[in-house]
C-alpha cells in the first residue's frame, strides 16, 4: 500500500542572518501492506509531519521515491489523492463555518454525491460522538470536539489508506479509547490502512501491528510492539526499601539475581533489568528476607516503548514529550 | 464539468460563510452609498473643470474602479486566514483541481462586487446620473473582470507569503500608486510626466473606458479599457492558478 525508498526533505531555513539547511527527513525507507495498522512513533521535530506531508502529496520530496496506493505521489498525485484521507495535525475547517456543512463539502470535493456525503457525515458523527454539533461553527466547538471533527472530515469519503497526524492529542481518555475503536474498526469493517503518528507509547502499543520509530528523520526501529519489547533486555524490577541502612543490601541482592546490568540506586529505590524474572523473583524476595530486610515496594514492569525508545535511539520520548 | 461543479462547492462554501455574518454584508452594501455620499459634494463642482456635463457620468466610474480594486485586492486576507485553520491544505489533499480552490474563491469577490456595483449605480441615478444603458453593463463587466484580477492577485501573494505582515504593505503599495495614475476619481490632466507615467498603468485605460461608455460612446478608447482589463484579468487568472497548483505550498 505504501512504499517509499530513500525519502528525504530538506528544508532551506533562516538562522539570523545565514541560510541554513534543515535536514527534516534524511532518507527514509518504510513499507506498509494493505490493511496494515502502522504507527508512526518520534519526538517533536522528528520528521513525522515532514513524510506524511510528502506522502500525500502536498510537500514535493528533495530526493526519493514514494509509491501511495498503488501510484507514484510526484508522477500521479491525483490518483493518491483520490485514494486517501488524511487528517493533519493542525486542523481543517474554518471556525465561521458550520461543522457538518464542512464535512460534506469536503467529501463533495471527493465527487461524491451531497446525499451520500451527508448520510455518511451523520454517521461518523454518531460515532465520534459530535451528535447535536451538525449546526455549530468549529470556532465555537471544544479542542476535542474539534479534534473528533478533524477525523471526521479525513474520513467521509471511506479511503482505502488513512494517514492520521497525532489523531488524539487533545482528547480525554475516553474519547481517545473510543477513537482507538474506531481506528481499529476502519480495518475490521472496511479493510482500510492506517498509518498514523503519535507520541504516545500505549497508544502505539494498543493499536498498531507495526511501529516504525523516526528520530532525526531517519527509521531508527520498525517492528512490531512485542518484538521491539523484546529487544529491551529483561523487565525492570524496582525494589524500594524503608530505611537507608538498608540500600546497600538491596542493592547486594539485586546483584546476585543475575541482572543485565548492575543495579542502579536513587534515593531508596534499587533497581536494574532482569531476564526470565519471574523464575527469580521467590529467591530474591527469599534472600532479602533472609536478610531482615524490610520492603515498602516491589514493582516489576515489562519493557514499554519508551524503553524501546530509549534502547533505539539513547534517548527517552518522555523527555521531550 | 468536474471543474465546474468544484468551482461551485467552493463559491457555495464561501457565499455561505460571507451570508452568514451580518457585518459583511451590511459592510459591503453600505460601502457604495458612503462613497457616492462621501465624495459626490466633493467632486461635483469640479466636473465642470474637466468639461463634464454630468458629474456623476464623470466620477461614478471611478467609483467603480475603485470598489473593485480596494474589496477584491484584500481577498488575500481571508485566505491566510483560513490557511492558517488548515482549510487550504485539506482542500489540496483532495482531487480537485486546484485551479478549483482559487477561482472559487475569486468567484465569491466577483459577485460581491457585481451586487456593490449595481447598487452603486442605482444609487447614482437617484443623485442625478444620466447613462446608456448598455454602457452600464459593460461598464460593470469591467469593473467585475478587473476586481477578479485584484483577487486572484491577493489570493496567490496570500498563498505564497502565508503572512498577513507581507500581504498588507504589498498591497499598499500596489494599490496607492494604481488609485492615483489611473485618475480614479479625477482625471489626470496635469502635469505632463505624470500623465505619461499614467498611460503605462493598465488601469487608467480601463477607467477611461468605462468613463467613455457610460456616454453611450463606443469608440477605440472603450477597446483599449476592454482590452486592458481582459489582459489583466487573464494574467492574475494564469499567475494564480500557477502558484495554487504549484506542489509546495
Ligand atoms: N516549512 C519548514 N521550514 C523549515 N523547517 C521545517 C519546516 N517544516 C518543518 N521543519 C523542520 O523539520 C523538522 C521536522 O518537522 P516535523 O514537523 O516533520 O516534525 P514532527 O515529527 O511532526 O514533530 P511533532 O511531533 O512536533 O509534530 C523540524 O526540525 C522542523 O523544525
Ligand atoms: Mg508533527
Amino acid at each position: 500500500m505504501i512504499q517509499v525508498e530513500g525519502l528525504t526533505k530538506t528544508f532551506t531555513a533562516r538562522r539570523g542572518k545565514e541560510k541554513v539547511e534543515v535536514a527534516a527527513v534524511a532518507g527514509v525507507d518504510l513499507h506498509v501492506d494493505e490493511g496494515e495498522i502502522v504507527g508512526f512513533l518520534g519526538p517533536n521535530g522528528a520528521g513525522k509531519t515532514t513524510t506524511l506531508r510528502m506522502l500525500t502529496t502536498l510537500l514535493r520530496p528533495t530526493a526519493g521515491t514514494a509509491r501511495v496506493a498503488g501510484h507514484d505521489v510526484a508522477a500521479d498525485p491525483v490518483a493518491v489523492r483520490r485514494a486517501i484521507g488524511y487528517v493533519s495535525q493542525s486542523g481543517s475547517t474554518s471556525p465561521e463555518a458550520r461543522a457538518g456543512e464542512e464535512v460534506v463539502d469536503h467529501g463533495m470535493l471527493y465527487g461524491i454525491s451531497r446525499a451520500a456525503a451527508a448520510a455518511r457525515a451523520r454517521e461518523l458523527f454518531a460515532q465520534l460522538e459530535l451528535d447535536g454539533l451538525w449546526d455549530r461553527k468549529p470556532g465555537a466547538m471544544s479542542g476535542g470536539q474539534r479534534r473528533r471533527l478533524d477525523i471526521a472530515m479525513g474520513l467521509v469519503h471511506d479511503p482505502r489508506l488513512v494517514f492520521l497526524d497525532e489523531p488524539t492529542t487533545g482528547l480525554d481518555p475516553q474519547a481517545r479509547a473510543n477513537l482507538w475503536g474506531h481506528i481499529a474498526d476502519l480495518r475490521r469493517v472496511r479493510g482500510s490502512t492506517v498509518f498514523l503518528t503519535t507520541h504516545y507509547l500505549d497508544e502505539a502499543d494498543a493499536l498498531c501491528d507495526r511501529i516504525l520509530v523516526i528520530d532525526h528523520g531517519r527509521i531508527a526501529a520498525a517492528d512490531t510492539p512485542d518484538a521491539l519489547k523484546r529487544q529491551v533486555a529483561g523487565d525492570l524490577v524496582q525494589l524500594t526499601v524503608g530505611a537507608a541502612a538498608d540500600v546497600e543490601p538491596a542493592r547486594a541482592a539485586l546483584a546476585a539475581a543475575e541482572p543485565e546490568e548492575p543495579p542502579a540506586v536513587d534515593g531508596l529505590h534499587v533497581s536494574a533489568r532482569v531476564r526470565g524474572v519471574a523464575g527469580r523473583l521467590p529467591t530474591l524476595v527469599r534472600r532479602l528476607d533472609e536478610q531482615g530486610i524490610v520492603l515498602a515496594g516491589i514493582e516489576v514492569r515489562r519493557p514499554t516503548l519508551d524503553d524501546v525508545f530509549l534502547t533505539v535511539t539513547g534517548r527517552s520520548l518522555r523527555e521531550d514529550a | 464539468m468536474q471543474f465546474l461543479r468544484q468551482l461551485w462547492i467552493v463559491f457555495r462554501r464561501q457565499l455561505r460563510i460571507a451570508l452568514r455574518n451580518p457585518a459583511w454584508v451590511i459592510i459591503g452594501l453600505v460601502q457604495p452609498i458612503l462613497y457616492l455620499a462621501l465624495f459626490g459634494p466633493l467632486l461635483v463642482p469640479l466636473a465642470g473643470t474637466f468639461g463634464a456635463d454630468n458629474a456623476y457620468t464623470l466620477f461614478v466610474p471611478g467609483l467603480l474602479v475603485q470598489l473593485g480594486l480596494f474589496g477584491t485586492l484584500f481577498a488575500g486576507f481571508g485566505l491566510v486566514a483560513e490557511w492558517r485553520a488548515g482549510v487550504i491544505e485539506a482542500e489540496r489533499v483532495t482531487p480537485a483541481s486546484r485551479t478549483a480552490l482559487l477561482f472559487g474563491r475569486v468567484a465569491l469577490n466577483a459577485v460581491q462586487l457585481l451586487v456593490q456595483s449595481i447598487v452603486l449605480v442605482l444609487l447614482s441615478f437617484l443623485f442625478g446620473l444620466q447613462a446608456s444603458a448598455p454602457g452600464i453593463v459593460l461598464g460593470i463587466a469591467l469593473t467585475v473582470l478587473l476586481g477578479a484580477a485584484c483577487a486572484c492577485f491577493s489570493d496567490a501573494v496570500g498563498l505564497l507569503s502565508k503572512s498577513e505582515n507581507v500581504l498588507a504593505p504589498l498591497l499598499n503599495s500596489v494599490s496607492l500608486p494604481v488609485l492615483l495614475l489611473s485618475g480614479i476619481l479625477l482625471p489626470i490632466t496635469q502635469p505632463q510626466w505624470l500623465k505619461t507615467v499614467a498611460d503605462v498603468v493598465p488601469t487608467k485605460h480601463i477607467v477611461d473606458g468605462i468613463r467613455t461608455v457610460f456616454t453611450g460612446t463606443f469608440d477605440s478608447t472603450v477597446w483599449w479599457g476592454s482590452f486592458w482589463a481582459v489582459v489583466v484579468f487573464a494574467a492574475a487568472a494564469t499567475w494564480g492558478a500557477r502558484v495554487f497548483q504549484r506542489e509546495n505550498a
